[in-house]
């Protein structure tokens, strides 16, 4: 993996967009902008309401990056890892536990954190140290891993 | 009404993590090492999304009713379980081995890479996976009840 630049201004730019996002759907529709339980309202099975807003939100996620390069010519800049099976597995973990979980980045860790609620506070910090000690243990136990 | 604030807001959404760079995995895992090649910005990004959601939210929940709703649909579950350590825990796991996490994972759709095309299906997967065990028809009725959902 590449050394990425330091970006302070563009980050906090960038979390202020997503609390704006976060904002705009509690204070209109009375909503948590978590994108895994978002995404959830659209697998089976159904019965939840909100689809079409669910559906509304993902499209605007989607129409984001393209928006992006469309009104300053800039591309986004990415590295993804090339490593298909272990970005499978990595998957198959991000999907199960954010369901099992409640919640992922978004749900616990800005708009939980932002409630001030316990449940998201516990989480944010249990994927956080899981997390660390995944990287940790893969660039530098087990280093060629990933 | 309704589908348009929530493309808007998934569209602002979309432009903060494209903003923060966020939508590199790369920099998410940079985040994650600081024995390595340490970039702190996921910490500003946090802090500049709560920030602004504590405040927001603090002007909602005042308000008591949402504009184009009729109630606040906030989670009810309160209790700290296995299910929510076992489920953050593997998320973790997976959110460092990747550096994706679901919304970045979708805002990288367009973008592209293989990587990316393998990731989202394998979460969608998983996350039917996840669902199909809560919704176990033994036991699991009144849990799913109590979580909302």
């Amino acid at each position: 993996m590449p050394a990425t630049p330091f970006t302070p201004i563009e980050s906090l730019l960038g979390g202020a967009l997503i609390g704006a996002a976060a904002v705009i759907l509690m204070l209109l529709l009375g909503r948590i902008a978590g994108v895994s339980g978002i995404l959830g309202r659209l697998l089976p099975p159904y019965g939840e309401p909100g689809v079409g807003g669910a559906a509304a939100f993902i499209a605007g996620l989607v129409a984001a990056p393209v928006l992006y390069t469309a009104a300053t010519g800039l591309a986004v800049q990415q590295t993804v890892s090339g490593n298909l099976p272990l970005l499978a597995g990595a998957g198959l973990l991000v999907g199960f536990g954010a369901i099992l979980g409640g919640g992922c980045t978004s749900g616990h860790g800005v708009c939980g954190l932002s409630r001030l609620s316990a449940r998201s506070l516990v989480a944010t910090l249990t994927f956080m140290a899981t997390a660390f000690l995944t990287v940790l243990v893969v660039r530098h136990v087990l280093p060629g891993a990933d | 009404m309704r589908i348009l604030v929530s493309a808007i807001a998934g569209l602002l959404f979309g432009l903060g993590l494209v903003v923060s760079g966020m939508a590199d995995p790369a920099k998410v895992q940079n985040f994650l090492d600081p024995f390595g090649a340490w970039d702190p910005s996921l910490a500003f990004v946090m802090l500049g999304a709560i920030v602004v959601t504590f405040a927001g939210y603090r002007l909602a929940f005042r308000r008591g009713r949402p504009l184009l709703a009729d109630t606040l649909s906030l989670p009810s579950k309160t209790d700290i379980d296995v299910r929510l350590l076992l489920g953050a825990g593997l998320f973790g796991i997976g959110w460092g081995l990747s550096g994706f996490c679901p919304g970045p994972a979708i805002v990288s759709l367009p973008l592209l890479a293989t990587g990316t095309l393998v990731f989202v299906p394998a979460m969608l997967t998983g996350m039917l996976l996840a669902r199909a065990l809560q919704n176990r028809p033994r036991g699991s009725a009144k849990r799913a009840e109590a979580a909302g959902n």
